[in-house]
């Protein structure tokens, strides 16, 4: 029996300063794309954030996460220094990869963020081997691992799902439904359901309120009680909707694949107001302060921090320090 | 000294490393039973929780593998099939191989995938005959295509030890090969270290995996003739330049005997890095498969398509016809 999760272990003053940092640090971001701090742009998280938020409140510091191109809320929400997040996506020797990963790769091992991937779903077995490998070692330790509804068609994941549910691994894996596939909708890309792809491995399934951090918090908590207990995996499809671009190069190409209307509609249920409004004015306020202190100095210490030497490009290509040829002589 | 198989070099190294190691663990298809014989003996010794027969599904437990890799494991994945590296590229060239760079040497991957049997092993047609080093080559992940008995334990030893992904390709041309080894007396080979098999004076061959047997041969034959170096370079990446270097500051004659698509493959890599500083008395040669080959089935054809003895033989000879001629002119 898979015990509850209690609301004791809640904190919506936590759930909220989360949502607000990753909203606030994505718009932050956005502004240094636009002054071309930011080179190549990133892929915003702005409407996804309780998502985010949710899953990682509901997570130890030593368990694991993978994430997405779309990956700076779940790099933030789990624990990574919003100043060193900052710093990689401007391409600086003290962001967190030093420089070498970008706003689509950003990892901190020192939290459990075992890196994002940029190819959809081909992060989902990599997380399900950290997983096992952690039970091998005698921990109690829980993987979750992020991907979009662009992933539910992915061999890869259906190959994963098959290999978690078999061998019982402690993932969860997260789904975040934002309604496209870049520009594709779910309905156009997926037959099926998305939880009855897990429910055909026999994985425990749910779809879950993924605009509600509090409903994402406890449908994750169930899981990974159930991934602790030595239950194995289980799938959560949480529906959210893209507030903003798919990328920030939309601003100029400007695709057309859904309304402005559309995009206002959803933009009612925002994770932001849904939290805020479980606080008091006050505490709201607050953290919103605390938040916007937070974040500049972020901006300060990513844009005072030194780029990378050139001749520093290879470094770290092998882990043992191999090295090859030069591209010239 | 007993008289070993080259498979039974790989199976000694591999439980030699998992009873040392206790973080190696072996995924694969069937390698409970040991289809291919390389896990032999391995469930029974360090038992299904280290010896993992995994579905059909190359893509999710090369993925998986290298998850467990950044958990603290140092897994080898057996592929029975060397086309089956296609299916997971992606997850070694893409996620495993780029692990350690993009996230700034925070993480590493040790994971060996081991190919038995790549290339041609007669009869197996066009989806079980490849023999893909160049591709891993070229894109930077470690390659090993050991020759000899003795290098194929020495060579998986170091692998599965390397803190980086390491493919190591077992040729099925020399799976059946013996040798008169002792393997505890055998030390593990460092990778990106050359051999020259055979010492000689007038030609390099550049022989690679099982072809450096029947490079031997060919010197052997026309020892009378050709005084031929063998210069087994047995990491293709990292590769022996100045091993090659060296050789070639002795010979300044190369040829490059590769069972390789011709285009785009690693012996051309060789003849390109010795045009351009290596010592070359004579037109360096090649002896590849076919631009873009795919192995036919029938037998003659299958063989019409593969490197040859009679090939390196005319390549030889005519690498020391044109200088001897060139020679004659110098007087």
């Amino acid at each position: 029996m898979v015990p509850k999760p209690s609301s004791a272990d809640l904190n919506r003053a936590d759930l909220y300063r989360t949502v607000r940092l990753i909203r606030r640090f994505e718009e932050r971001a956005i502004e240094l794309v636009r002054s071309g701090v930011i080179v190549g742009g990133i892929h915003p998280y702005i409407g996804q954030e309780a998502i985010a938020a949710g899953v990682c409140a509901a997570l130890r510091r030593d368990d694991f996460i993978t994430s997405t191109h779309r990956g700076h809320g779940h790099v933030l929400a789990k624990g990574a220094d919003p100043a060193r997040m900052l710093a990689e996506l401007a391409g600086r020797v003290t962001g967190l990869n030093r420089g070498r990963g970008g706003s689509m790769h950003a990892a901190d091992f020192a939290v459990g963020i075992l890196g994002a991937d940029a190819i959809v779903g081909a992060a989902a077995p990599i997380a399900a081997g950290a997983a096992w490998a952690s039970r091998q070692a005698g921990a109690d330790r829980v993987t979750a691992a992020f991907f979009g509804d662009g992933a539910v068609n992915q061999g890869v994941l259906l190959e994963t799902f098959n290999l978690a549910a078999l061998w019982r691994v402690p993932v969860v894996f997260v789904c975040e439904n934002n309604g496209f596939a870049t520009s594709t909708r779910t309905g156009d890309a997926v037959a099926g359901t998305i939880v009855g792809r897990g429910e055909a491995f026999g994985i425990p399934a749910r779809t879950v309120d993924g605009m509600d951090p509090e409903s994402v918090y406890e449908a994750t908590a169930e899981a990974v009680a159930r991934s602790r207990a030595g239950d194995g995996p289980s799938l959560l499809e949480c529906v959210t909707y893209r507030f903003d671009a798919h990328h920030t190069f939309e601003y100029a190409a400007r695709p057309r694949y859904r309304s402005a209307e559309e995009v206002e509609t959803a933009r009612a249920r925002d994770p932001l107001d849904i939290q805020g409004s479980r606080l008091s004015g006050a505490a709201r306020a607050r953290i919103d302060a605390e938040i916007e202190e937070l974040l500049a100095e972020a901006v300060l210490f990513a844009t005072g921090s030194p780029h990378p030497d050139p001749d520093s490009a290879l470094d770290y290509l092998y882990a043992d320090g191999t090295r090859t040829r030069s591209g010239v002589g | 000294m007993a008289n070993q198989s080259y498979l039974k070099a790989l199976n000694r190294a591999l439980g030699d490393e998992m009873a040392r190691d206790p973080a190696v663990c072996v995924f694969g298809e069937d390698v409970r039973s040991a289809a291919t014989n390389v896990t032999a003996g391995l469930l029974g010794r360090f038992g299904p929780q280290r010896v993992l027969d995994t579905p059909i599904c190359e893509q999710a437990f090369t993925g998986f593998a290298t998850g467990a890799a950044l958990a603290g494991l140092r897994p080898l994945i057996e592929y029975q099939i060397p086309a089956l590296l296609f299916l997971a590229f992606e997850q070694i060239a893409d996620q495993a191989h780029k692990v350690s760079l993009m996230t700034g040497g925070q993480a590493r991957v040790p994971v060996t995938y081991l190919v038995t049997g790549s290339g041609s092993r007669e009869g197996w047609a066009g989806q079980h005959s490849d023999h893909p080093y160049s591709l891993f080559a070229h894109i930077g992940v470690k390659t090993v295509v050991p020759a000899t008995v003795r290098d194929a334990y020495g060579l998986l030893v170091s692998a599965i030890r390397d803190d980086d992904p390491v493919v190591l390709f077992a040729p099925s041309g020399a799976m059946r090969r013996r040798e008169d080894v002792d393997f505890a007396e055998v030390a593990p080979v460092p990778l990106g270290v050359g051999r020259v098999q055979r010492p000689g004076t007038q030609v390099t061959v550049v022989a690679i995996g099982h072809l450096v047997h029947d490079a031997l041969a060919v010197a052997d034959e026309l020892a009378e003739e050709v005084s031929v170096e063998v210069f087994d370079p047995r990491t293709v990446h990292p590769f022996d330049w100045s091993g090659l270097a060296a050789s070639l500051g002795r010979t300044g004659r190369l040829v490059v005997f590769d069972d390789a698509n011709r285009s785009c493959g690693i012996g051309g890599e060789v003849v390109a890095t010795a045009a351009e500083g290596m010592r070359l008395i004579a037109p360096p040669r090649r002896v590849t498969r076919p631009d873009g080959a795919v192995l036919p089935f029938a037998l003659q054809l299958d063989r019409a398509l593969q490197p040859s003895r009679e090939q390196l033989r005319a390549a030889i000879l005519a690498s020391v016809g044109s200088t001897q001629l060139a020679g004659a002119a110098h007087g």
